[in-house]
């Protein structure tokens, strides 16, 4: 079934329409027009056709947590120019103004119908979401305080993969976050990883799959390496739905589909079977 | 003195090497005294390769890196342990003959060795698939490590990749849960783990293997996030900016021992080590006898703290006072 388009992930950082900015949204995948308060309602997912607008982190925390639960980590930690790389300073600097944001992740303690996690959920506006230092030391701490205070760990992916800009550093942060993921399930505790649109790279080859659960929203792409590459590569076609939820649910590489809507009341669900019984927030 | 492919800057050398071969020709073909000329003609090579070799770019050693000639993992496995006896198979899927695995022996102790293999020619890179394994690799590599853990053998991984295989059947697979699953496992097996890149270290497909207690590199290897000309192609939209990129991730050996990522540089013979492979296979067996006399002395708890630390320490962040 065609009901959710692929998504191209070049869309994403650009202006979809031409009407007056925070009134009126354009469905990317239907053309459905909507208005902000009704799409704001709905999480942020088509009145028409069902189509998953992106999240930013805050929206997705207030919409994953119980009420008034979140209490934040590290909000004022940030990437450092290691390398000296060009225009990074300037970049980063940049991308904070328009976010508001420090780096890619916000990470915190919190509850999800009651059950105590921490949770780290991406931003896809700050560049790309893609890891770096700031992101693998934000996410580590919170994953070691999930350990230390048998919390479960919720991590919402999505990334255009490493931070190129930190070199080998930002690979290390996938050996660092796993490492961490290793204590934690060494702890018997459950990590739920939520895949959304779009998460690719070395996010996807370290925590993104390394949930007890992974869960997938609806039409989001997932995969490790890019499909242009994969097609210079092997110069073959790529099927037509190569790399979305929808085809990684028929290969057997994620537990579930989960439309937005729903998402809070699965997660709860399923830490209900998960955490040892009788542990509320 | 060598029959290797000279790289661009190499061609300095290779000419006044062919002008002292050709004065030594014509000097036993005739009476008249050259050995002025000669010995000027060698002074001067001598210099010439100081001056070259001694000051190699980072672009100029990812060429090293990625040179023909240059010894592969099997060679090592060669002239740096004994009795290899290969293993094969992930058990479920298939053979990757891009990561070939086995016991070997490296004088008095027994090992399990795991690593990428390039290979040389066409029909050689077709088995190996030019050192880009499938998850089945990634999966069998796992499956000797976990076994050497249960029988309390030390693992020496060799890492010699562009990186994991781009491919329909890789995604299909889930390539990327199949590094990832190495990263977690590889941070709490309960033996010494040393990891070396011998040439190319290509991203999550190099680190797939990478995780250890020691990290070594061979003089002229590469470790990088991304490839110089994937950097370039994204930063400058133009892949002849590859040079610039080399510099700019600090991906050689010098810069990532500088920067406390990896734990000591190999020595390779004059030029790289495909100049002379058993000089090269000799210098990694002297560091690799070294470093796991020193790990099978530690505690396994201590061990295993020790490499969650490591990797736990890595990053550059500052934060307005602290927890």
């Amino acid at each position: 079934m065609g009901i959710f388009k692929k998504r191209s992930i070049a869309s994403l950082g650009k202006k979809k329409s031409d009407m007056p900015e925070g009134l009126w949204n354009k469905c990317p995948s239907c053309g459905a027009i909507i208005d902000e308060i009704t799409l704001k309602q709905r999480h942020r997912v088509c009145t028409k056709c069902d189509h998953h607008f992106t999240l930013t982190a805050p929206d997705r925390i207030s919409m994953l947590l119980d009420v008034d639960s979140f209490e934040e980590l590290d909000p004022t930690l940030e990437s450092t120019d290691a390398l000296n790389f060009k225009g990074y300073t300037d970049k980063v600097k940049g991308y904070q103004k328009k976010t508001g944001l420090k780096d890619a992740v916000l990470t915190g303690r919190g509850a999800v119908l009651e059950h105590p996690v921490t949770i780290g959920v991406m931003d896809f506006r700050f560049i790309g979401a893609s890891m770096g230092s700031a992101v693998g030391e934000k996410l580590t701490r919170a994953i070691e305080i999930a350990t230390a205070e048998k919390r479960a760990v919720i991590i919402v992916c999505s990334s255009g993969g490493a931070r190129m800009h930190e070199g080998i550093l930002s690979l290390m942060q996938m050996a660092k976050t796993s490492g961490a993921l290793a204590r934690h399930h060494e702890a018997q505790l459950p990590y739920i990883s939520i895949l959304t649109h779009p998460t690719t790279g070395g996010v996807t080859a370290s925590f993104a799959t390394l949930g007890d659960i992974n869960i997938a929203e609806p039409g989001c792409m997932i995969g490790f390496a890019g499909p242009r590459v994969i097609k210079e590569t092997t110069h073959q076609n790529l099927p037509p739905d190569f790399q979305t939820a929808e085809f990684l649910l028929d290969h057997g590489l994620i537990d579930m589909i989960v439309p937005r809507s729903m998402m809070r009341e699965r997660i709860g669900e399923l830490l209900d079977y998960m955490l040892p019984v009788g542990k509320t927030a | 003195m060598t029959a290797t492919e000279p790289l661009e800057f190499e061609k300095p050398i290779v000419n006044l090497e062919r002008q002292l071969a050709d004065l030594r020709d014509r000097a036993a073909d005739s009476d008249i005294d050259m050995s002025t000329e000669m010995k000027r003609i060698e002074d001067k090579l001598t210099k010439l390769k100081g001056e070259i070799y001694r000051n190699l770019s980072p672009w100029q050693r990812v060429q090293i890196a990625r040179h023909t000639q240059r010894p592969y993992m099997l060679d090592y496995v060669e002239h740096t342990f004994d009795d290899f006896v290969e293993l094969h198979g992930d058990r479920h899927i298939g053979e990757d003959e891009a990561m070939p695995g086995g016991f070997v022996r490296l004088e008095g102790h027994r090992v399990m060795v795991v690593g990428h293999q390039k290979g040389r020619d066409t029909k050689e890179n077709l088995r190996r698939n030019f050192g880009s394994a499938h998850p089945e690799g990634y999966r069998k590599a796992l499956r000797l490590m976990k076994m050497a853990e249960k029988f309390n053998l030390p693992i020496i991984t060799l890492i010699d990749t562009p990186g994991a295989y781009p491919g329909i059947e890789a995604e299909e697979r889930n390539i990327a849960e199949a590094i990832a699953f190495n990263l977690r496992e590889m941070m709490m097996l309960r033996v010494p783990i040393i990891a070396v890149v011998l040439g190319e270290g290509g991203s999550g497909g190099a680190l797939g293997i990478g995780i250890g207690d020691r990290i070594l590199m061979m003089e002229n290897a590469y470790y990088s996030v991304i490839s110089p000309e994937g950097c370039a192609a994204i930063l400058w939209k133009d892949r002849k900016y590859a040079p610039e990129s080399a510099s700019a991730l600090k991906l050689s050996a010098e810069d990532l021992k500088k920067m406390e990522v990896i734990d000591e540089v190999i020595p390779e013979p004059m030029g790289g080590a495909h100049h002379d492979h058993i000089t090269a296979a000799h210098n990694l067996k002297r560091t690799l006898i070294k470093h796991l006399h020193d790990l099978e002395s530690i505690d396994r708890d201590a061990l295993l703290e020790q490499r969650y630390q490591k990797f736990r320490k890595f990053g550059e962040f500052r934060e307005k006072g602290r927890r």
